[in-house]
This record gives C-alpha cells, structure tokens and sequence, in this order.
C-alpha cells in the first residue's frame, strides 16, 4: 500500500517535508518508524526511540500501535508548542 | 457568524473579536478572553524574533474538536481561537481565545481549558532567535500538567508522566 509521509518543524528540517512510500499491509506506526530508522544516517537519529516524536494518522494523533490504511497521510512531529 | 477557528499571519484585534462573539445573542453575560503574547526573553536567553509553524488542516480540525469538548463540558454559548503562525516579533501577540456564557465561571473556565487543550494538543511549533542562534522551543511537562487538571491524557512532553 502507499502513503503520504509528511515531517514538522526539527524534522521537516532534517528529513524533508514529504514523500511517497510504500508499505506492507496492516503496518502500525511503530512498525513505519522502526523501518524509517532504517535508512540509517539522521533518520536514524531523529527517529531514535529515546528521542520524543508524536506521530498523526490522517491528521489525528495517533499512538505507536495504530494501524496504517493504504492512501493514509502519516506525519511525524516533535512536541507541540503552540499557544 | 464567524468561523470559529482562524490560522492566520496576520494580526488581530481584541474589540472586533469580542463584539463579533458577542453579536447577536442577547444571552451572553459573560466573556472572558486570553491573549498569548511573544516574549523578549526564554530560557536565559534573548529573543529577537519567532517563527510559527503548523500542519494545515489538522491545526484546524484539532482545534474545532478542542472548541466541541468545551462546548459539552461547559455552559458557554460560543468560542472563537485565532492563533498566528510565520514570523513574530516581541511584543506581538501569538494567540486569542475568547469564550462567551450567561456567567463569569463558565466563561473563565472554559477558556483556561482551551488554553491547556491547545498548548499540548494542537499542532504547532515556535523556532526562537537568539544571539546563541536559531533553536526549536522545547515542549514543557507543565503544560501537560496543566490539562491533566481537567482529568485529560496528556503526554506531549519528553518525560510527561
């Protein structure tokens, strides 16, 4: 299946705004970070598990077990600090 | 009637906001209103300048869904939220929540409730300039503190219990 990969504010900076990517079936959100950390380089350091990043499905945030439907918009974001 | 929920650069003005909530219903007693402005100092250091960044479309909906859940928690007739994004000066205000009900508490409750909903649940992301350089502000534990006063699950901050 395909999603839209989307990065915020650090990460945006670090890894891009969006891409395209191509994923397995049933992937949850833990299972795109993990390959995401992958590729190795700053993805790996962004990415790291000790690192805080929240994570928003379809534009709602989402938890490290929710599962990915294909043509779903995936963004990954540090804290927010609005207000 | 105005949306309730505005991104916008521009700048905006308390009165007209106020009046426009208050417009037209007769039942309102009450308005109370925060105002969220950008400091010349943080963490120690000067600031000269801000950027604001969000996520279009979820920043809305977030917020639209914030303004729903105090609407069924509290007695208030209706919300408005501006909140600013791109460049910022000191002094500049950021962000408005203004709340409207027949009486005070309602109104005061309702807008410190959005205030906590947004600061840890609405997708934005303030760069400060300093002298040392541009950096990401960090997200604080005392703002999810804050919201889970109201008995709301909050973990946006590194370390949040």
């Amino acid at each position: 299946m395909k999603i839209q990969l989307r990065f915020f504010a650090s990460l945006r900076e670090a890894l891009g705004s969006q891409q395209e990517l191509e994923l397995p079936d049933g992937s949850t959100v833990a299972a795109l970070r993990d390959g995401l950390r992958e590729r190795g380089g700053r993805y790996a350091e962004l990415l790291a598990p000790q690192r805080a990043v929240r994570c928003a499905v379809n534009q709602a945030m989402a938890a490290e077990t929710t599962v990915i439907h294909d043509g779903a918009e995936v963004a990954f974001f540090p804290p927010v600090t609005g207000g | 009637m105005l949306p309730r929920v505005a991104i916008q650069t521009a700048d905006f003005d308390l009165s007209r906001e106020v009046a426009a909530l208050r417009e037209g219903d007769a039942g309102v007693g009450a308005v109370a209103s925060f105002i969220g402005t950008v400091r010349d100092r943080s963490d120690g250091s000067g600031v000269s300048e801000m950027e604001l960044e969000h996520y279009p479309g979820m920043t809305e909906r977030s917020i639209e869904a914030m303004i729903d859940a105090a609407m069924a928690r509290f007695e208030i007739r209706a919300a408005r939220v501006v909140h600013r994004v791109g460049r910022l000066l000191p002094g500049e205000q950021i962000v408005l929540v203004a709340v409207s009900s027949a009486h005070r508490g309602q109104a005061f409750q309702a807008c410190e409730f959005l205030m906590d909903y947004l600061k840890t649940q609405a997708p934005f992301w303030k760069k400060e300039t300093t002298p040392e350089g541009a950096r990401w502000v960090d997200a604080r534990v005392a703002d999810d503190a804050a919201l889970q006063r109201w008995g709301l699950a909050a973990c946006n901050a590194p370390g949040s219990a």
